[in-house]
């Protein structure tokens, strides 16, 4: 999902750095929050990060030939709110952008809208939903974290087809074009995103069971 | 739980390996090329005028060198969460061996 440096147009560039900076600024003010209201769930918040850190450095092979990274920004999101992955999914980006010339300085805005603001809202929604809707944890957590990393794919796909739509089919023919690269050969990864996931979470529910009732989440238990 | 988490780290194993094992879509110029980089090429591809107009910072001079960060970024990753894991579990224990009643 990682626009490489200097490839969306300065327009294009500028709009999503836009488009990001105000899920940032949200973003650091939750991470301020959490830390001021909930001290014990620092350590926590910063395992988030790390997961995100680890996950997005894997480049795992696809049935489609290709290889691509999932996200790890489902788990932050589902524990803390959509909002603080702003955050967290920065540090990752930045690190990748300035050490490993993966992303840059000019897409940053783009990438950071594609992992670090859809995928995680689209988690913590499908989170929130199957919830709702009487989902068992496991299911709601696989869900989310998996359509979660899908999203970010397909938002990538999008900022490429509009930034390059093709000359003949348009925005519709590039679209297909860019998922066919992205969003068929993350499906298997996204559902190995979704697995590692709930068994994050059930660790979790095992050892950490005070910071999650602190944070509200999911309780009564897994039952 | 415990037999829960290794059923679903066996289903990873699976998925990551299963590519590996089943034969290479036909037509690929290079197995196993990243997505990022075949999204590049198609730009370029139907795009051929389009110049980028900013270059990296910094590149990792070799992929020895890009190895060694993209390691050293799941090292930090992984070890954090296995330090949280292991501290929270630890804890859990030694409440439990004090007498309380954590639960399950």
């Amino acid at each position: 999902m990682h626009i490489m440096e200097g490839f969306l147009p300065p327009l294009h560039a500028a709009a999503w750095t836009a488009a990001s900076l105000p899920f940032v600024v949200m973003g650091a003010r939750s991470v301020a929050k959490i830390t001021r209201e909930h001290p014990r769930a620092k350590l926590l918040l910063a395992t988030s990060g790390a997961f995100a850190f680890v996950l997005s450095a894997l480049k795992i092979p696809s049935v489609t030939g290709s290889c691509s990274h999932p996200t790890g920004t489902g788990l932050g999101a589902i524990l803390f709110g959509p909002s603080v992955m702003a955050v967290l999914g920065a540090i990752v980006l930045l690190f990748q952008a300035l050490l490993l010339a993966h992303g840059g300085i000019t897409t940053l805005g783009a990438n950071l809208f594609s992992m670090a603001i859809a995928g995680p809202w689209v988690a913590y929604g499908l989170f929130k939903l199957t919830r709702s809707l009487g989902g068992a944890l496991a299911i709601a957590v696989f869900l989310a974290a998996t359509l979660g990393d899908l999203a970010t794919y397909l938002v990538t796909s999008v900022q490429l087809a509009l930034a390059f739509p093709d000359p003949v089919s348009g925005f519709t023919g590039a679209l297909a074009k860019f998922a066919g690269v992205f969003a068929l050969t993350q499906i298997p990864l996204a559902i190995i995103e979704g697995l590692l996931t709930v068994i994050v979470v059930n660790l979790l529910t095992q050892y950490s069971r005070d910071e999650l009732d602190e944070l509200a989440f999911a309780p009564g238990g897994v039952k | 739980m415990k037999r829960t988490n290794l059923i679903l780290l066996v289903v990873v194993l699976v998925l990551v390996s299963l590519p590996l094992l089943l034969p290479v879509p036909g037509g690929l110029q290079e197995p196993f090329a990243g997505a990022d980089a075949q999204a590049k090429d198609a730009i370029i591809a139907a795009n051929p005028d389009y110049q980028p107009w900013f270059e990296p910072l910094w590149e990792p001079p070799s992929g020895e060198i890009e190895g060694l960060l993209f390691a050293l970024q799941a090292a930090l990753g992984a070890g954090l969460l296995g330090y949280y894991i292991g501290l929270r579990r630890g804890q859990s224990q030694r409440r439990k061996q004090d007498g309380g009643d954590a639960g399950d």
